[in-house]
């Protein structure tokens, strides 16, 4: 990152890896949606991105004209995806992520069940003992880094525990995620060999489970059927990749970025201890102002729309988070209104694609957020000039130096 | 007062769940549904408006009989 050219005209030369969007895009976006709300770049293999909520909802339901094969904005050749023996074996996609019609829906609605309102809050002692356990060990120092020492702890060990694997490695899994979305954004050597790892974890993870069967998420989805077909392992194995991927660096982001923003705000920090009915909007308020997620999509055929023509080959950038800052579809858009009650905010996405792990993220953050704010009601953020981000296509800090006061 | 669900609109976010599960629930795929015929007794009518203003797919309204 940083090592490209300056931007000078963000509507046709933009760059989602520039330091300065990455730390805070919105002064870029709000430019954007009233004087070319549908900017281009060359940057990075091209792209299209798109500022306003309309456009927004509108892309996201153009499929398969604007397909998800292809969700990350710097992609890989097909052939080298082919030509890798690790890939070969174990497959590349990540169903139903990358899914198009008409295999998209029954490969989501083997998922879909598993994270529901009532099957997340299954989870939720699991995560509440996990925020406890994990404050334990840092309060009495009176100081942490509530990114690295906290908030990403929580869905790495969460998803971790859902899809059954070693909770004990979440650090490995947390490093190589990171290493498939943050550095392997834009290095492809890197990504390649971050999910050649991963996909030989689960695919060897799958084969056993296939051998024998456990009581776990694996088994259950090697048990599932597709059109009475038994599902193919590598769809099982992309799954549970794609698990791991989406479920860690996302709620990581929305956590900590929740969390810096009552560390910086110490009246609404204060609101929400006095007022902690308030959890449930402000944190539909949190992940409306600082969505983390940007998905890709890829033109299969030519579009006409709101001025522009995309074609084939062409990539889009479901760019969610400037949607939700729109002020043609939220009042007062760029305040942050803890109990906000017309709030269509689309940070999950929208359309066929909607994040399936919504719920879970939620029960997460919802979590992670109380548990919080009953240990350490008071904190503050040490040094801004020390918090870094990550950027790109899922945006959130990566460093939160806070102190708050000791407990006597 | 009543609500009601288009569920070919539904996408499944489960705001409406989540803002208000006296007055609605979801499937295994999501899919929301008012409960009790769609009637919100008075004390519920603030939730049930929560529920049609949070909605990100316009897929909740108020029906007048």
């Amino acid at each position: 990152m940083g090592t490209n050219p300056p931007v000078n005209d963000w509507s046709s030369d933009y760059d989602i890896f520039d330091e300065d969007y990455v730390r805070d895009p919105s002064p870029v976006w709000e430019e954007l949606r009233t004087k070319c709300p549908i900017a281009h770049t060359e940057r990075w293999g091209g792209s299209w991105m798109p500022t306003k909520y309309a456009d927004l909802q509108a892309f996201a339901r153009m499929v398969p004209a604007l397909s998800s094969k292809n969700v990350l904005v710097v992609s890989q050749k097909r052939e080298e995806i082919e030509f890798d023996p690790v890939l070969a074996e174990y497959g590349a996609a990540v169903p139903p992520i990358t899914s198009d019609p008409p295999e998209h829906v029954p490969m989501r609605r083997l998922l879909l069940p598993l994270f529901t309102p009532k099957a997340t809050e299954a989870h939720r002692p699991f995560t509440e003992a996990l925020c406890h356990k994990l404050i334990d060990r840092f309060i009495d120092n009176g100081a942490c880094d509530a990114a690295l020492d906290y908030a990403v702890h929580i869905p790495a060990k969460t998803i971790a525990h859902v899809i059954g694997v070693d909770e004990e490695r979440t650090d490995e899994f947390v490093g190589w995620i990171r290493g498939v979305l943050e550095e392997g954004n834009t290095d492809l050597e890197k990504r390649n060999k971050y999910n050649r790892i991963l996909r030989q974890f689960f695919g060897e993870l799958v084969d056993e489970r296939k051998v024998e069967p456990q009581d776990d998420l694996i088994s259950h989805l090697l048990a599932q059927e597709i059109n009475g077909q038994p599902v193919a392992r590598k769809a099982v194995i992309g799954m549970c990749n794609l698990l791991l991927v989406a479920g860690i660096d996302t709620t990581w982001s929305s956590i900590g970025s929740a969390l810096l923003h009552f560390a910086i705000h110490p009246d609404h920090r204060r609101r929400l201890t006095r007022e902690p009915d308030l959890f449930p909007l402000a944190i539909e308020e949190m992940l409306r102002v600082y969505a983390p997620v940007t998905m890709a999509r890829q033109v299969t055929e030519e579009v006409h729309t709101s001025g522009v023509t995309f074609k084939p080959g062409d990539k889009i950038l479901m760019n969610f988070p400037a949607a939700n800052l729109d002020p043609e579809a939220f009042e007062d858009a760029d305040k942050v209104i803890l109990d906000r009650e017309k709030n269509r905010h689309i940070a999950f996405g929208i359309g066929p694609h909607r994040c399936a792990g919504s719920n879970l993220a939620r029960m997460e953050m919802d979590v992670a957020l109380r548990v919080w704010f009953e240990r350490i009601p008071e904190f503050e953020l040490m040094d801004p000039d020390a918090v870094t981000w990550a950027g790109g296509q899922v945006r959130g800090p990566r460093n939160l130096p806070f102190r708050f006061p000791s407990p006597a | 007062m009543r609500v009601k669900v288009d569920p070919d609109k539904c996408e499944g976010h489960n705001r409406c769940c989540a803002l208000a599960p006296e007055l609605f629930d979801v499937d295994d795929y999501g899919t929301a549904t008012a409960l009790n015929d769609g009637i919100v007794p008075p004390e519920l009518e603030e939730k049930a408006k929560l529920a049609v203003q949070n909605c990100p797919e316009y897929a909740i309204e108020f029906v007048n009989e």
